[in-house]
Parts: structure tokens; sequence; C-alpha cells
């Protein structure tokens, strides 16, 4: 019969196809990033001195005092929770998300002139990417010109020298790619990783 | 601002000249050439198509061709549905999914779109499918669907110079073999090195710096290769929930342009294909080139509208910023509208930003790019719809040099009318308009978030809530699978039921209609005698035919959706004013 | 065909084209008059249902008729109920309006068929035949009761009664009722072409026994009426496959208008907590029922909906302006499609009458014997070039003393190429084409004289066909037979050739005669020393390759080729087994008319390629018309480009400019746009041009005007 034999192509190819690319291929290449790649394989962690993980170089953390260098507004709080109280299960799978918001609508507004307020009663030049969220909700950087902002707020929250904190950001800094792809952003959590190794005068 | 403009033109450059490369590839591929990998591929295809049982590679027809697509990727909805419905009890599943976290209307949702290369998803990757239904499961569909989409694509080629179609089977397999896999190993491999993860660990917890009493939980999984056959397929369903925004699937400037540049190669290069199965490279450049030129128009549009940001804001903020709401820094403005309109223009349907916060102009770009289906297109399915639309232009203009219309030396009929106007005219304002209406009449249906004094079940009020509900169903139609995130469209959501049972619709007759009547119009064509060309026949490699092609597409497209743009992206525009 | 081709009174008409047509004597007034009625009878629900977009339009007149008598029919409308009655009044009327203007269109175009059949009919009177039956006797009937096979008398000075072929007698018949052409026609039995009378013309002279060959109703002048009447009119592929596209571009706007007011509906909600109740009142009322059928009536392509039929009944028209009847609308667009023209080389190319020109004796023989033997041997020629070999040889002193009776007449035929005469004394005396009268004398024992082959390929070079003479087994000489080249006709075939289309010269003549009149006509190729059977070769040839091939033929042994071929035109002078083969007979039966048929068929493709190009480009207008102005209160007034005064103003305007841009265009339908013979790219640039670019731009001005005219503020 003409459909069976078409009907049994089409079971035989698509059982040899889900072998091959879905069972060879991502195991194979799960075998090569283990053995050539593991810090990116494994999420690019960061470790302290102690050998501890303190999070991915990837991803952002949530930095809001002034005592740190912010970071941006996330709204899923960068994929945290208090452990003890995980009802969502956040920490079980991690999660990510964006606002969603529409610049049409009035709660986007809203939301940005709380920001803007709070940064500048903190001292800070609102930049864009300080008040608008991101996309990942775990944006690692924030722009320069928003690290700069927030060099002396932050040097006066610790009682160090602004030169000191601004070299830092040129130290966390992550260029373009070639210098040509992408925009420059300064890692927030080595920044902060960073401010906190800083020797307190 | 200067420096965005050129990383968007570098970039555009990059794959304007990858593609003739990979087109000449994929024709000396299709037409049985020799190319560099036979050593290894002819013993390996040799086992598949045993195992297969199409070893004598039997030729198909039109009607067997449609039906070898529907079969195959049926059998791949039930091979994946009985992984993703079981995937409590499979191994791999580090984060202990529950056979709750997918109810049956999400998975079924998934399986459609993921097999319609889609891939819209109304569920977030992270919480909702264990790493083995993403990677064995949903790792198949990336495969299965984009092959098809070339098989299609190729088919279609051949009919239209008047060649048998060839064997659904065999072409889908060397679409894997020769092209995907091929791709997949080496890309893979540079996405590793360029930084994301490929384990089967589950997440890392680990306390914040700042309040250690609070812990974040690092997602990971095995990314780095389902990333690039995500792009390079046009997949685009992420591993995680906010897609290639997301660092682990887009860590930096390098795997964006990377990203970029493989999701559109395939179908850039497939008009290059068409060039040189054609034997007529010089109309391959001219229709390539009319794409380019509209794809750089609608790329200028997004960059401009995402550049200057929205007004309310630049007042707030004392200065004109770009819109950086739902975008990441080390992507800004440029890089975000590049890819949204990449995305968008291909069906791809993954974001390296928030499509639902983008600006009003650059929202309109993207459905437009959806309506249309060409600025390249869905893998093959775009370059076939191309030529579909240049069919539909021949016949539109063609009466008017006096003869009956002719493409490549064969009469456009009745038969190729129907089966153009249908694909082109008919099947998006059946599946788009109709659903959205209805929809947009019942409103409670699709109920999601509460905001008072607005309409419930769409998030953003208005005009953009207009859009949200006419994106959602374009993208489904369209296949492209990116949408506006603030939708009710996944579970919990009461409204979630609508819109997974009411898509699946959408995507089925998007597909498979149009590539019924495609493969139907090609089969046609390559049974039609050719005539010569003269000086009498109206030549479609000119610059001139290149220009009213773009014209019939552009009119064509905003004729049937004029309304809804208006009173959607173009209303909330001049509302942002 | 043969160098001597069998003889037809061809007249070739003199002076410019233009002055032969053959317009009916019709009364266009009335024609007018009568399509203003039709107009109105073709609003009949089941006539209008054949066409889909005006059907739409249609059921759109009725539905806002209803909502003018009860705005509110089809829920609230929060809007002044009297300015609703004045919008949704005026909308009804002027869609009824686009109604009669469609029906208008199509109504001329057939009016004018029909004014051309009605001149053909009178022509058809009932006659009394005078029937032969079987013993001899002849019997009165009426003319409807010949069957196919009845034998009839015809007398001097009456009509002949049904189509039929002469079989005794020589009469001349006036034919002019068909053709036009006053100048009776001279017939007679068994010559093949100058045999086949058409019933309705008449006999002016003698007297006639014929054979008729149609049955009632069947005859060639019945199958004409019903052709120009448009009676049997079925769309031609081209036709059908437009339709197709134009009833999808309906659906589609169906569609996208219905669903504008839950999208409406869905924004007014909004407006209506942003700003205010009476925005959202405003645009719900923007979306009511009326204005749909408004935007919907504007979208749909009515512009071309409304003027197809009148386009394929006018192009059948201007072909029976051009003295060609067409059997079928698809023979008229398959003109249009021709890459490959076969023509004759005699009365075609050249005038069909080729003169003797000079004789050139062989050595020994005097000027003198050789017109003698000349004259001898066209005796019983009566083809022009017979008449005119006598004419030569008498002015050389040729002419011979002779009882024609004592003497036998040899016809020509094509495969022994060669005529002549057998005179009573056993001599037997040929000329024919010089191959074949080096056989005859060969045959007898002759030699073949050394002067033969430069005097044949003298009188080749110079175009001219050569014939040889002969007496028994003597070759005496050549006559050069002269072609002339009708003027005109290099540029003509230029005109083809940038159209695209390759002609091809069939001829009897050998190689190097063929060669130099192909040059100065100025032909693609040519076919020498070709027979019958090489027409259809040709054809069937050019045919593997895709190609459609267009020939003329009058011929019986024509007959098979012009079915073959895509388009066959056969002369009305032709063969009735011809007429019957071919799709279109050309009444003046002028071979080169097929040049003027391509064009004609190729306006009929522009004309309708044009008009639906600038249809489907005039959306674009009215869109920016209707729907800013319709929902300016959602914000989008900016789009508002033309500046309209209000939703009303614009409505209207834009719905009077879809309903006058029909008649306006009717001129253009029924006349054809403007065709010029170059290539397909200049003619694309050129009419995208016109009729794209303009289609858009066009009626953004024409619906400002309007919309500054209109009394609404």
């Amino acid at each position: 019969m003409q459909i069976t034999r078409e009907i049994g192509w089409a079971i035989r190819s698509t059982l040899v196809l889900w072998v091959i690319t879905a069972l060879i291929y991502p195991l194979v290449m799960v075998g090569i990033g283990q053995v050539a790649f593991p810090y990116q394989a494994n999420g690019s962690l960061l470790k302290n001195a102690q050998g501890q993980v303190v999070g991915s170089a990837l991803i952002g953390q949530p930095f809001t005092s002034d005592r740190y260098f912010n970071s941006r507004p996330s709204a899923v709080s960068y994929s945290t929770a208090d452990p003890a109280h995980d009802t969502a299960g956040v920490l079980q799978t991690g999660e990510s998300g964006s606002s969603n918001l529409a610049p049409s609508n009035p709660a986007l507004k809203q939301r940005i002139q709380a920001s803007v307020k709070q940064l500048q009663q903190a001292g800070v030049q609102p930049t864009a990417d300080l008040v608008y969220s991101s996309a990942s909700g775990l944006d690692p950087h924030i722009t320069p010109a928003a690290a700069q902002a927030q060099v002396a707020r932050v040097a006066k929250a610790r009682g160090l020298d602004p030169q000191a904190v601004a070299g830092l950001i040129d130290q966390n800094l992550d260029r373009r790619w070639l210098g040509l792809f992408g925009e420059p952003g300064v890692n927030v959590l080595k920044l902060n990783l960073a401010l906190d190794a800083l020797p307190h005068p | 601002m200067l420096q965005g403009w050129i990383q968007i033109a570098i970039t555009i450059t990059l794959f304007v000249a990858i593609s003739p490369l990979f087109g000449g590839y994929m024709a000396r591929v299709f037409q049985g050439q020799r190319t560099l990998l036979d050593p290894v591929l002819n013993p390996l295809e040799g086992v598949i198509f045993t195992l297969s049982g199409v070893r004598d590679r039997p030729e198909m027809n039109g009607w067997q061709y449609t039906r070898a697509v529907l079969y195959s990727n049926i059998a791949a909805c039930i091979l994946v549905g009985l992984i993703l419905f079981n995937q409590a009890l499979l191994p791999f599943n580090p984060t202990h999914l529950n056979s709750s976290a997918a109810t049956w209307d999400t998975i079924l949702h998934t399986l459609v779109s993921f097999v319609t290369n889609t891939d819209q998803q109304h569920y977030s990757g992270e919480s909702t499918y264990t790493y083995f239904s993403q990677f064995a499961g949903l790792g198949l569909m990336f495969f299965i669907s984009c092959a098809t989409g070339i098989a299609v694509a190729i088919a279609f080629i051949r009919g239209l110079t008047g060649r048998p179609l060839g064997n659904f089977y065999v072409d889908l397999t060397q679409a894997i073999t020769r092209i995907l896999l091929p791709m997949s190993l080496v890309g893979g491999v540079v996405m590793l090195a360029a930084g994301m993860p490929e384990t089967l660990a589950g997440p890392v917890v680990v306390p914040t710096l700042e309040n250690p009493h609070i812990s974040q939980a690092i997602a990971l999984g095995p990314v780095a290769h389902f990333e690039i056959i995500k792009e390079l397929g046009q997949n685009g369903g992420g591993f995680f929930g906010v897609n290639s925004a997301h660092p682990f699937e887009n860590p930096n400037g390098f795997t964006n342009l990377l990203e970029i540049v493989s999701m559109v190669s395939i179908s850039a290069g497939l008009i290059h294909t068409y060039g040189a199965m054609a034997n007529n490279p010089k109309q391959a450049w001219y229709i390539f080139n009319m794409v380019l030129i509209i794809y750089i128009a609608f790329v200028v549009v997004a960059g401009i509208n995402e550049y200057n940001g929205i007004p309310g804001i630049n007042q707030l903020l004392g200065s004109s910023q770009p819109n950086l709401e739902g975008k990441e820094v080390r992507f800004g403005w440029a890089q975000s509208a590049l890819f949204l309109t990449t995305t968008t223009g291909t069906m791809c349907g993954a974001a390296n930003s928030a499509h639902d916060s983008v600006m009003p102009g650059s929202l309109f770009i993207a459905l437009f790019n959806m309506f249309l289906q060409i600025l390249w297109g869905g893998e093959g399915t775009g370059t076939a719809y191309l030529f579909a639309y240049v069919i539909l232009a021949v016949f539109a203009t063609g009466l008017m040099v006096g003869r009956t219309p002719e493409f490549l030396g064969r009469k456009i009929e009745q038969r190729e009318v129907v089966l153009a106007s249908l694909l082109l005219l008919l099947v998006h304002p059946i599946v788009i308009l109709i659903p959205g209406a209805i929809t947009l009449s019942f409103p409670e249906v699709a109920a999601n978030v509460t905001v008072p004094g607005f309409y419930n079940g769409i998030f953003n009020p208005g005009f953009h809530g207009l859009s949200e509900v006419i994106y959602e169903y374009t993208s489904a139609a369209a296949n492209n699978g990116s949408g506006l995130a603030g939708l009710g469209n996944s579970e919990p959501a009461p409204s979630a039921l609508w819109w997974n049972l009411s898509c699946c619709v959408v995507l089925a007759i998007g597909r498979y209609v149009p590539i019924m009547a495609l493969l139907l119009l090609a089969d046609g064509m390559s049974r039609k005698q050719s005539v010569p060309m003269t000086s009498g026949t109206l030549r479609t490699d000119t610059k001139l035919f290149a220009g009213v092609a773009a014209g019939v597409i552009l009119i064509v497209g905003a004729l049937t959706f004029f309304p809804v743009l208006a009173l959607g992206p173009v209303a909330e525009a001049f509302a942002v004013l | 065909m043969s160098n001597s081709s069998p003889s037809r009174p061809l007249h070739v008409p003199q002076g410019p084209r233009e002055s032969r047509r053959h317009t009916p004597k019709t009364n266009f007034k009335g024609i007018y008059r009568r399509a203003l009625g039709q107009s109105f009878v073709k609003l009949d629900p089941r006539i209008t249902v054949r066409n889909p977009v005006m059907f739409v339009v249609w059921v759109g007149t009725i539905v806002t008729f209803l909502v003018t008598v009860n705005p509110n029919l089809f829920g609230d409308i929060q809007a002044d109920p009297t300015e609703q009655r004045v919008l949704n009044g005026s909308i009804t009327v002027i869609l009824f309006f686009t109604l009669l203007f469609a029906n208008f269109a199509e109504a001329v175009a057939e009016g004018r068929g029909k004014a051309q059949a009605d001149s053909l009919r009178a022509t058809r009177s009932d006659t009394i035949a005078h029937k032969v039956l079987a013993d001899g006797t002849i019997e009165e009937v009426n003319s409807t009761q010949l069957r196919r096979g009845d034998q009839v008398q015809v007398l001097a000075g009456s009509m002949i009664p049904a189509d039929g072929e002469v079989i005794q007698g020589i009469g001349s018949v006036d034919e002019s009722a068909i053709t036009g052409e006053s100048a009776p026609v001279l017939k007679q039995p068994g010559t093949d072409i100058a045999s086949s009378v058409t019933g309705g013309t008449k006999l002016l002279s003698d007297e006639l026994l014929i054979r008729v060959t149609s049955d009632p109703g069947q005859g060639f002048i019945d199958r004409m009426i019903a052709l120009v009447e448009g009676a049997k009119r079925t769309k031609t592929p081209n036709e059908i496959a437009l339709t197709v596209l134009l009833a999808v571009l309906t659906q589609v706007f169906l569609i996208v208008v219905a669903t504008v007011p839950a999208i409406a509906q869905f924004i007014a909600n909004f407006i209506s907590t942003l700003f205010s109740q009476a925005a959202a009142n405003n645009l719900q009322a923007g979306a009511s029922v009326a204005v749909m059928i408004s935007l919907l009536v504007a979208l749909i392509p009515t512009t071309i909906g409304g003027l197809l039929s009148a386009i394929g009944i006018a192009g059948m028209d201007r072909v029976a302006q051009f003295n060609v009847i067409a059997t079928s609308g698809r023979a008229v667009e398959a003109c249009g499609d021709v890459n490959t023209m076969i023509l004759d080389k005699t009365g075609t190319i050249t005038f069909g009458n080729r003169l003797a020109d000079e004789f050139i004796p062989v050595t020994d023989v005097s000027s003198q014997t050789l017109a003698q033997v000349c004259w001898l041997a066209s005796v019983f020629d009566d083809t022009p070039e017979g008449r005119s070999i006598r004419a030569l040889a008498e002015k050389l002193g040729g002419a011979v003393d002779l009882d024609l009776a004592t003497a036998e007449g040899i016809e020509f035929s094509a495969r022994t190429r060669m005529s002549g005469t057998n005179l009573a004394n056993g001599q037997e005396i040929r000329k024919g084409s010089v191959e074949a009268i080096k056989g005859f004398v060969r045959s007898r024992g002759g030699q073949v004289p050394d002067q033969i082959d430069p005097a044949y390929e003298r009188v080749s070079r110079l175009g001219g066909t050569p014939l040889a003479v002969c007496r028994d087994k003597d070759i005496y000489g050549i006559i050069y037979l002269k072609d002339i080249v009708k003027p005109g006709l290099r540029e003509r075939f230029d005109q083809l050739r940038r159209m695209g289309i390759r002609t091809i010269m069939l001829t009897g003549d050998n190689r190097i005669t063929a060669s130099v009149i192909a040059q100065e006509a100025g032909v693609d190729d040519f076919i020498a020393e070709a027979t019958p059977e090489d027409k259809i070769s040709v054809i069937r040839s050019e045919q593997s390759q895709g190609k459609l091939v267009a020939m003329t033929g009058d011929g019986t042994n024509d007959a098979p080729a012009l079915a073959q071929a895509n388009v066959g035109v056969a002369m009305n002078s032709g063969t009735q087994a011809a007429k019957e083969a071919a799709n279109m007979v050309d009444l003046d039966s002028d071979p080169t008319k097929l040049i003027d048929l391509v064009a004609i068929g190729k306006q009929l493709l522009i004309t309708r390629g044009a008009l639906t190009t600038f249809s489907i480009a005039n959306d674009v207008a009215k869109y920016f018309a209707i729907i800013p102005t319709i929902f300016a209160a959602a914000g989008i007034g900016a789009l508002n480009i033309m500046g309209l005064k209000s939703a009303e103003s614009a409505i209207i305007a834009a719905l009077i400019y879809n309903a006058l841009v029909i008649p306006a265009l009717i001129p253009l339908a029924l006349r054809g746009v403007q065709f010029r013979p170059v290539s397909a790219n200049q003619l694309l640039q050129r009419n995208i041009l016109i009729y794209g670019v303009g289609g858009v731009v066009a009626p953004f001005i024409a619906i400002k005007a309007i919309d500054l005219i209109l009394p609404f503020s």
C-alpha cells in the first residue's frame, strides 16, 4: 500500500534523525564543552578567594544600596528570592523576564518618574539604562556613563577616594567586540566585587 | 549614534558577502554535485537512507511531497509529544520539574509551534521543560522544521526551473547532514568558546553580594548547541524565557553578530541557490538587492525610532536618550533594532530585546516584516514566498507588456494565480484578522492582568493592546515566533487556554496551507512547456522588474493591514509624541 | 507552396490601413440609448452575480439603502440620525451609480458588437432558393430548409441562399455585404479558391449551381453574428485568471473590512476612558455599517471589475472593425502571445502577381521563337503570371495562331511543379521550375544547355523567379518573373522583431531567390522550395520549443497547417476547408493583416493589465482618504495628508471618484491602451509609469478636488 509505505518513511526517518540531531549532537557538544571549555560551559562562574561561587560573570545581581554601584531595574529581581520564602520556586529553576511595558503605557512613565526622582535624590544624574528595565532582567552591565554618575555616591558612602573608585570602572569594562560590535558595559557584579576588595582607608 | 550605524552596516555587509557562498554551496548539495564533505557524508547518508527506506530516492509529485511533509511533521510531533508529556519520568531533569510544569494545552501549542518552525513560546524555558525535553525533544524540532522549510524551497525552485520536485526525505536528510548539522557543530563550539554554557548540571544557587539573605538562581543547561541551531534554523525558541536577551544565550557583541548572521544567512543564501539552479545569478542578485534595500530601509526606521527614544521619558531624563526599556546594555539601541528587524524579517523569532517595549515605529516595522514574510523570510519558505510574490507581480503587471504573463518561460495561468494569491493574499487575513477580531470582541476570554480602566487580558492598554493581539496571530501565521510578551498567553493565566488553542490553528494553517500551495504551484510549473525568451517577453531579471516587484510587495502587504496598522502602531506613535 | 501557385483573385487593398476599416454604419446615439436601458436591465442579480466584484457592490447598495431607512438597523450609532441618513443616503446613491456605470460600460461594448451583427443580419433575410432535386427538377424552398449536400441553382440578381461550393457555371458575386469591398468577385467551379460562396452575398451575373456546405443557422454569417454579438463569448484563460485574482482581492478586503468594527470597538472602549465618551462615539460611528461598506467598495477593484467584460468585448469588436472575424476571444489573445509568424512569400510579402519581365533565350534561339514557346506554354494559364507571360510574348511578337480546342492544357501540380500545353501535333510544351524542366527534358533524352544555369542564377540574384521553358526535349530559355516586395514591410518586420516575434517566409522559390526576397523584405528566416508539408513541420518544430505560431493560408492544402497553428488566419477568398480550420477569417483577404492582429491581441492584454494595475494602485489613496478621517478620534488625523474636510466628505469624495473613474475609463477600455511596437521592457516601464505610478497619484488629486467641491463641512 502506498500510504503505509509513505507513513513508514516518515516514522523511520524521524527516528533516525532524532538519534542524530537530538541525542548524538547535543551529547557530543556537552562533551566538547566540558572538556575544552569548562569555564564557559559551566556558566562562567565567579569564585571568591575562598573558592566559593559568588555569581556569574555574565549574570547581573541586584544592587540598590548607596554602597554599591547600582544595577539596572529588573522585572524579575535578577532571578533572586529569599530561600526561606521561595513559594514561586524561583530558586528551583531560575527565571528571566522583562517589564513588557509599552512606550505608550502610563505605568512606564509612572515607574520612571519614581526612579528619576530616587536617583536625583541620591545625587545621580539619571541615564537611560538606570531607569529603563533590562530585557532579560539579568543584565550584568550598566553604561560607563551610569557608572561614572554613581562614583561620587559610592565613594561617599564608603569613604573612599572617588579617583580610586572611578579607576575600577575601566578595569571592569566589557568593551565592544573588536571595538565594533555591541556597546561597552561595566560589569556591575565584578565592579562591586572589586569595590569590596579595595583596601579600606 | 554614528558608531551604531557603522556596526549595523558592517553586520549587513558581512552577511551579504557570505550569502552567495552559502547559496552556491546549497545549490551544489541539492543538485547532487561534489562537495567537500562527501567522503564523510556519502556513507553516513547511505546508512540514513537505508534505515529510512528511501535508498532508491523515489521521485515525488506535488501531492506526494506535500503528504511527505505532513507525515514526517506529524511523526515528529508524536515522538516529541511523548517526550514532553512524560518529561517528569525521563532523565536529565535537574530542575526537578514535575508533571504539572507543562499543561496539555501548553504542550500541544509547543508541539505545533515548534514543528512549524515558529517556536512561539507560551512558556518560560527555565520553569516549563526539562533539559531532556529541550535538547532531545525540541532539539529534534529545530532540525526537522527548518530542514522541512529548506526542502520545500528546493522542491519549489526545482519546479520553477522545470525539474521534478525530488524526494522529500532525501532533501530533508541532506539539509540536516550537509547544511544544518555541520554548521551547528562548528558554530556551537564557537558559541561555547564565546561564553555560552553547555552542561547537564542544574542551576547554581548563590547568595547575592549585596544581601546574603537573598539568593540568586543561575539557570544553566546545554545552551550553546541549542542556541546555534535556534538561529541557523530560524527557529527562535529560546532555552530561557527571554531568549537571546539572556546573557547565557547571547553573552556579548560577538555572539550577537554571529546570531544575526546565522539567522539570515540561509534565507539570503537561498536566493543565490535559486540563481545557481535557475542558471541566472543576475536575476538572483536583482531580487536579493531588492530585498536588501527594503530590509535596510526597515532597519533604518527601527534604528531611528529606538535611538530617539520616548519623548515623554526624554523629558523626565532631561535629554534625548535611546529607548532602553527591555534592552540590554551590551546591545544598545543599534544591535537591538538590527536584531528586531532581522528576527521579524527572517521569521526567526529570537529576540535580544523585549519587543513589547519597542517604539511604535519599530513595532510597525516588526509587524510589516511578518506581514510580508520575505525580508529574507522564513527558512526556505521565505525564498519560496519571494518567488511567489514575483509570480504575482509578473501576473499583475505582466499583462501590461501585451503577452500572457510568464515566469522563467512558463505561463502564469489560472492555477498559478489561484495558488499564489491564496498563499500570499488570502491566508494572512484569514488567520490574523479573523482570530484577532474575535479576541478583541471577547477580551474577557483573553483575560490576564487587570489594569483598572483598561481592557482585561491584554497587558498594555489601547493601541498597543491591539498590536499585542495582532502581533501574536501575525507571529503565529507567519511562523515567526516572536511575541509581545506582556500578553497573557502562558499558563497559569486564565487566558492561556484560548491563546494556546487559537494559535495552534493559526500556526498550522499559516504553515501547511502555503507549503501545499507552493508545492502544487511548483509541480504545475514544472510540467509546463517553457517558452523561449524574446524581446517581447517580460524580463524578470532587470532592475525595472525588481522595482515593480518591490512596489507590488509593499502595496499588497500594506493594503491588507492598513486599518490595523493605523489603529495599532501608527496611532500609538502619535500617542507617544 | 509552389512557384506558380494557383491563381487567386487577391484584392490587395491600397492606401493607408485605417481607410480600409470596416466601420458598421450604425447609429451611435442609438447604441448609447440602448446601453442606458441595458444598464438597468443588468441590475438583475442573476446577471450581476456573474461578476463577483460588482455583485459585492450590488449587495452593498441594498444594505446601505436599508441603513438609510433605519440608521440603527445594525445596532445603535451614537450620532445624529438625520446626519446619518444623509450620509447613508448619499452612499447608497453613489453605489447605485457605480453599478449603473459598470453595466453601462458593458452594454456599450455589447451594443457596438450588436450593431455590427445587425448590419450582418440584415443580409441574411430568408430567400427563396431553387433547390435542384435528384431527378434534376427544381423545387422552390425557403433558404432555411436547405441542408448540407443540397444543390441549388442561383440566378443572376438573386441572393446566394447558403454557404456553398460552386459546382457549375461562372459568375461574378458581390460580397460587399460581408467584406465591405465593392468590387465583384469571380466565382467558378474547381478552382479551389474561387469556388466557395457565402450565403447572403449576391450573384450579379450568369448562373451558378451550388452545393450547400452548411446546415441552416450554422453558416458562416450566422457564426459571425453570434461572435460579434458576444452571445457565445466565453472567458479567455487570461480573463479567468484575472477574475480569480480580483475575486481573491475582493475576499481579502471583505475580511479586512469585516474585522474593522471589532478593532474600532476595542479602541473606542479604550478611548472612552482616555479621552472622552464623545471621541469613542465618534470612532464607533466611523465604523458604522454604511461607512464600512463604503470602505469595502472603495477598496475592491471595481474599476477593473466593472470594465473587464467591456475590454474583452471591445477587443473582439476591434478585430471585427479590421474586417477580421475571430472564432473566439482566445484566438485574439493568442495573437498577443505569438512568437513566430509564418508568412507566404507570394501575396503576403510580395504582391501576388509576379510579372514576366524578360525572356532570356539560350544560344541559337531567337527571341521571337522563345516568345512563341512561352506564349504556347502559357496559353491555358490564367494566373496573373501566365497572363503577364502572354502579354510580354505578344509584345515581342510571339503570339501564335492556335485553335485552343485542339490543344490540351496541363495544369500545374505541386508534384510536377510545371504546367504547359500539349499541342495537337504531339508537341509537349512546358514551363516550370528550372529543376522540373531539366528533369522533363532529360526524361525525353534531351540535353540541358550550359547557359541555363548562369541565367537561372542571374534571375535568382535579382530576387526574381526563374521559369524554364521547353518544347519536348529542348530548353528554349528562362522566363524572368519579377517579384515585387510590398512597400513598408521592412519597417513592420522590424517592429515585429522589437516585439519579439520572429518572421519566417515560406516560398516555393529556390534558395537564392528566396534569400534575396527575404533580405529585401527583412524577414528573420525563410524556407525555400517549401511544400505544404513543410509548412506543418515548421509549425510543429516551432511549437515543440514552446512557441506560439501564427500563419495565414487560403488553399485547401493549407487547412492542416491552419489547424495546427495557434493563430490561423484564413483568407475569405480561400476555400471553405481553410476557413473551417482557421480560427480567424480575414474578410479583406489581406495576409499582411496578421501583423495588425498581433497588435490588437497585445493591446487587449495591455488594456486589461493596465486597468488592473490602476485599480489596485488607486487603493492607496482611498485608504489615506477614508481611514484617517473616520478614525480621527484615535489621534491619527495627521495621516489625512490630503487635508480632507471631514469623514463624511472623505467617504463621499472617495466613492464619487470610484464611481466616476468607470465611465471616465470607458473610452480607454473600448479603444484599448495605445500599443507601441517596442520591447517588453520599454512597454512595462511606460505603462507602469502611467497606470501604476499614475494610479497611485491620480486619485489623491481627484479625491482632494472632489472634496473641495462637496458641500460637506
